[in-house]
């Protein structure tokens, strides 16, 4: 094993702990358990807020995935992770003050509180709490995968031990911390991101003996690696642009980024999270695909995409300093999940147990329940992640677009169409989950551009075709609820 | 329009929502125009031809680090600008 390079991990894991330990006191003295497990009690202030949605959002795919498919791609993939710099702007320009103002309205805790008090409709409610659970579980299971696989080439461990690891880590201080320990960690270990993307880029650009010997390395051994379109010239302008719907606009559909545009204290914390959110997210994307390139010049020959981060790292850095910069993708890792985990959660709690179960249930034993469920649901996905699917960068992708496909509409629509009513939104998921899985099944890459913007496109018409021809049998809901969420 | 809307008794709040949310669909808008352009305009020509900057291709350099470092400008005078602050909370509204 390899000490030197475990030791700095080992730290960053036993600080993520304390800090699951510091907030567990907050839970202990909040008033409203589920407002402070789920939400940190709306206390986010512009930093934190920025991090944790940088942090949530950054996942396996930015730091192993991603970094592994610019290696193979070249520069074109770079310009293609370029297009999730809208996540650090726009989510929260779009959701931002009427997302958290109409929450606050209604005391929504969970994006499908949002639902259910603007739909009033028990099927919207159940269907996407449905689509919840389902996509963020194989979400989950996949950065789980990745976050083994990770700790199992680093350490040399066995698959099922780094796995162990890796779940006993997140699942201690999410089930004691609640949302406030995974905001924490999360701003951690986005400054871990951040430091690390930078310690690794410079040490490549070194390594591989400045950027114009890199580049003229690359282009003798394939001219198109520094092209816009890939080796085989296979990414074409089009295809390349659909991301932008996919990975940045359709984030606004993403329960665990929609969440955290709620849960900050103030319009002021959220300017500044606009800010500093942008900055981060487009050095880390531009920092780390780019030592995904760059690490061919130095590493020609690696075979599997999602091992070049850490063997570039131990290659071009001392062991101590590969073991702090690798715990960046471990962080990326965790604060997915950790997120992930506690929004499924909130889904089986809140969503289904306290809303058709038992709404009567004291503050005592909603504790015990939530913190059961979350334990409970941790140990199924460990079970899942033991027996892995490969791919994967694309079995995260595929969680992404159906859920963007299911929530974007119902949730963006709905804070700003009046008109859009529960029959809309019914079939707005259901057309656009539906029209997803089929398309993903039978035509991925239809008409050359990603497998998401059919599916989101075919959903924004059911939802306003539908909410239209639906206007008389909505006619007094629509009225109650205009006076509760959009009057002063 | 505005009187129109306060007559509603509508949340006034709402308006700077509403239009923030636009100012956030313009950047987009931007940034993708400025992305694309610079991408594909500097960089659809042969290799063998390419510009270079900074031992980047020029077209490379353009449309992920000065296009990013341009938004980061964009983004910035919005907020300082154009974004209100506005109480969040029921109570401190009234």
């Amino acid at each position: 094993m390899n000490w030197e390079v475990v030791i700095p991990l080992f730290i960053f894991l036993c600080s993520i702990f304390v800090v699951g330990f510091y907030a567990s006191r907050h839970l202990s003295a909040s008033s409203s358990f589920l407002h402070e497990y789920f939400l940190g009690s709306r206390e986010l202030g512009g930093f934190i807020l920025a991090m944790t949605m940088v942090a949530t959002y950054g996942s396996a795919s930015s730091f192993i995935g991603g970094p592994g498919v610019a290696y193979e791609m070249g520069l074109g993939w770079v310009l293609l992770a370029m297009t999730q710099l809208p996540t650090g702007y726009f989510v929260l320009s779009v959701l931002g003050k009427k997302f958290a103002i109409v929450a606050r309205k209604i005391r929504a805790v969970t994006l499908i509180d949002f639902l259910k008090e603007r739909y009033r409709s028990k099927a919207v409610v159940i269907l996407s709490a449905l689509s919840i659970i389902i996509f963020l579980f194989s979400a989950m299971a996949a950065q789980w995968v990745g976050g083994a696989r990770l700790i199992e080439s680093l350490t040399g461990l066995s698959y099922t031990a780094a796995l162990f690891i890796f779940a006993v880590s997140v699942l201690v201080y999410v089930i004691i911390g609640g949302f406030r320990a995974v905001a924490i960690t999360d701003t951690i270990q986005g400054v871990i991101m951040f430091f690390g993307t930078l310690v690794i880029l410079v040490g490549t650009v070194i390594a591989g003996g400045g950027i114009e010997n890199i580049m003229s390395d690359l282009s003798a051994e394939n001219p198109n690696l520094i092209s816009p379109y890939g080796p085989d010239r296979s990414l074409t302008p089009l295809y390349v642009s659909s991301f932008w719907l996919l990975v940045g606009v359709g984030v606004v559909g993403l329960p665990q980024v929609a969440v955290r545009a709620m849960s900050y204290k103030s319009s002021r914390g959220m300017h500044r999270a606009l800010i500093i959110g942008t900055v981060v997210v487009g050095f880390i994307m531009v920092g780390m695909h780019l030592t995904g390139v760059f690490a061919r010049a130095v590493l020609p020959g690696i075979e599997v995409g999602d091992t070049v981060m850490p063997r570039i790292a131990m290659e071009v850095l001392p062991a101590w300093v590969a073991g702090i910069v690798l715990a960046a993708p471990m962080a990326a890792i965790m604060s997915t999940v950790d997120s992930l985990l506690l929004l499924v959660s909130s889904a089986v709690v809140k969503d289904v147990y306290l809303n058709y179960v038992k709404p009567d249930a004291s503050d005592q034993s909603i504790k015990r329940f939530s913190i059961g469920v979350t334990a409970v649901l941790g140990i199924i996905v460990f079970l899942m992640a033991v027996n892995p699917p490969d791919l994967l960068i694309w079995l995260n992708l595929f969680s992404f677009g159906g859920l963007e496909a299911s929530f974007i509409w119902p949730v963006v629509m709905g804070l700003y169409w009046k008109k859009g009513n529960a029959s809309g939104a019914m079939a707005s998921i259901v057309t656009g989950v539906g029209s997803y899985i089929l398309f993903n099944t039978f035509q991925p890459n239809a008409f050359g551009m990603h497998t998401v913007v059919m599916p989101v496109l075919i959903s924004l018409v059911s939802y306003v075709l539908v909410s239209l021809l639906t206007v008389k049998r909505h006619e007094e809901t629509q009225a109650f609820v205009q006076e509760n969420l959009w009057k002063a | 329009m505005n009187k129109e809307k306060r007559e509603n008794g509508e949340d006034p709040r709402f308006q700077i929502a509403n239009r923030e949310a636009l100012i956030g669909i313009g950047l987009v808008v931007i940034n993708f125009l400025l992305w694309y352009g610079t991408a594909y305009g500097f960089g659809s020509k042969p290799v063998a031809e390419y510009n270079y900057i900074w031992g980047l291709p020029a077209w490379f350099f353009y449309s992920c680090i000065v296009v990013t470092l341009v938004m980061l400008v964009l983004v910035i005078v919005s907020v300082k600008f154009l974004y209100k602050e506005v109480p969040l909370d029921e109570e401190e509204d009234n």
